[in-house]
């Protein structure tokens, strides 16, 4: 049902963990629905230098947290933000359909995460609107 | 580890060897149409009935009362429809439980847009119906009451003679889905005042795609399928000859070795439970620990996620089951484990062990030394398990 590469994601995912004062953390999702993603960030001159995650949820939701943090390591901002969660799945040879949620979970994350650094250093950062994540609460359409 | 540890029987079993050697003739030299007259039909129909008999004999019944039909869930649908539609005119409410298997569960969901009214009865937190509630959800419209004799996610038993006893009589036709039961625990519709129940031979070292439906000899039940005069005009249809064979064979021999299955799953069901409890922090055991059927343990493991748990044992060649919403194909976890209470989320971290017959007592133990790295990892890397180490709530 899984792709190799979703496999090897979620069996060795990498970037998992925290960073102690991290510049920015996002955390979206919720335990009702069965998954949470929590992201750090470390920037350092608009490039994030350091990522590192933490996801309850299942095989596609842990692997999708750990190609993200990958994709978006030694980025700037701006490349990060423009990572979708359509190449995320890409990245990883595809998701069933019912776990394509937790891509966008991912995607959101690394949103979430970006938006908590701007607002902790004052940059005002208008088109990041929210989507909670949660796929039963979602109704932001995404493939 | 080469060899999977199979540990999903609640799910499907293994085919005996002796029972596919019973089938065998069905499925080459003996494929006679049992309803032709020439001498080549007389062995498959001679198999039927025996197989027929070896039904009966297991549950207690007469060979009259029993009716092979392609799967429980046929079963299922018709037994509860089938008597809804037929005693109409006596009433239209039927009782069940928040517990049933899908194969009944939306059945009465689909009466119920016919205009059948459901009452289906709460369990406690350890997923036992009150004979109480029971009593008192009876009324002059009652026409059925199907409960689940043995629940196949959680494994409880439910007080099926005390229910049947009640529903006799008010006069009150009494089914029970039994799939879970046949094998693991004992069944005898006499004694239990059990009016109908549902078999399915694939859960007790049988053939999948074939079961059987008892009814009591009075019970008026409409045919579910027009067509042919198998069945005694009841159930229309080439029978499944080998798979009727094999499920003949099979039920014979999971209630002439039930006191053995039963002490053997036990052992390692309560070795399972007791390791799993004393060993691993932050669980708990779904379902009674006593009214418990014989193969089945479920848990809840706190602040990981069941499909992921489910995975990484497959990883390590343990085959297992959970009632998550990832693996249960909706948003929702289970519906049995929220009718027990749980909190969605603990609802999501479940697992379900099912043993057979060709499970051995080391199986527990890797299966054990398993979990506790795996729940670990995936602990480790749950940020509901950070927050819960950083609050300590
Ligand atoms: C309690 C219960 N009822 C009904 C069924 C359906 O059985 P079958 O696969 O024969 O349709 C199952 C099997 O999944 C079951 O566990």
């Amino acid at each position: 049902m899984y792709s190799e590469k979703v496999m090897d994601h979620f069996s060795n995912p990498r970037n998992v963990g925290e960073i102690e004062n991290a510049s920015g953390v996002g955390e979206v999702g919720n335990a009702k629905c069965g998954d949470i993603m929590k992201i750090y960030l470390d920037i350092e001159n608009d490039i994030i230098k350091d990522v590192k995650f933490k996801t309850f949820g299942c095989g596609a939701a842990i692997a999708t947290s750990s190609m993200a943090t990958e994709m978006i390591k030694g980025k700037s901002i701006s490349e990060a933000l423009e990572i979708t969660n359509k190449a995320v799945v890409e990245a990883l040879d595809g998701l069933p359909p019912a776990k394509i949620h937790c891509s966008v979970l991912a995607e959101e994350a690394v949103k979430a995460a970006i938006l908590d650094y701007y607002t902790q250093n004052g940059i005002e950062a208008p088109e990041l609107s929210g989507c909670n994540g949660c796929c039963s609460g979602c109704d932001c359409h995404h493939e | 580890m080469s060899e999977k540890i199979y540990v999903d029987n609640a799910a499907t079993t293994r085919l005996k060897p002796e029972v596919l050697e019973a089938m065998m003739p069905y499925l080459t030299e003996e494929y006679g149409n049992p309803s032709s007259i020439y001498s080549l039909s007389n062995k498959p129909k001679i198999a039927i009935e025996n197989a027929r008999s070896q039904v009966a004999k297991a549950i207690g019944a007469d060979e009259k009362e029993v009716v092979f039909v392609s799967c429980a869930t046929e079963a299922d649908n018709w037994a509860v429809k089938g008597i809804a539609h037929a005693y109409k005119n006596k009433g239209n409410h039927i009782i069940s439980t928040k517990i049933e298997h899908h194969a009944i569960l939306h059945t009465l969901q689909s009466l119920e847009k016919e205009g059948f009214e459901v009452t289906y009865l709460d369990v406690d937190e350890n997923g036992l119906v009150s004979v109480e509630d029971f009593k008192n959800a009876i009324t002059d419209n009652t026409i059925l009451a199907t409960v689940i004799f043995v629940n196949n996610e959680i494994g409880t038993i439910q007080p099926i003679k005390e229910i049947g006893e009640i529903a006799k009589e008010k006069g009150i036709i009494f089914h029970t889905d039994s799939v879970q039961a046949i094998g693991h625990t004992p069944v005898d519709v006499k004694e239990m005042n059990i009016d109908m129940l549902s078999i399915s031979a694939h859960k007790f070292y049988g053939p999948k795609g074939v079961g059987a439906m008892y009814v009591r000899k009075g019970i008026r039940i409409f045919p579910y399928m027009d067509g042919g005069a198998q069945e005694n005009r009841k159930r229309a249809g080439t029978e499944n000859v080998a798979g009727i064979v094999g499920l003949g064979k099979a039920i014979e021999m999971a209630t002439e070795n039930l006191d053995e299955t039963m002490t053997k799953l036990s052992k390692l069901r309560d070795k399972l439970i007791e390791r799993v409890l004393n060993e691993i922090p932050h669980v708990r055991l779904n379902g009674d620990r006593e009214k418990r059927v014989c193969h089945n343990a479920n848990f809840s493991f706190r602040f990981i996620e069941g499909e992921a748990l489910l995975l990484s044992l497959d990883l390590k060649g343990i085959l297992a089951s959970s009632g998550s919403a990832c693996t249960s194909g909706s948003l929702d976890p289970s519906h049995v484990l929220l009718a027990i209470g749980l909190p969605h989320e603990i609802a999501h971290g479940s697992l379900r062990v099912s043993f057979g017959d060709f499970n051995k007592e080391e199986d527990v133990d890797y299966i054990v030394e398993n979990l506790k790295e795996i729940v670990a990892r995936l602990r480790a890397m749950s940020p509901l398990y950070e927050a819960y180490e950083r609050n300590g709530k």
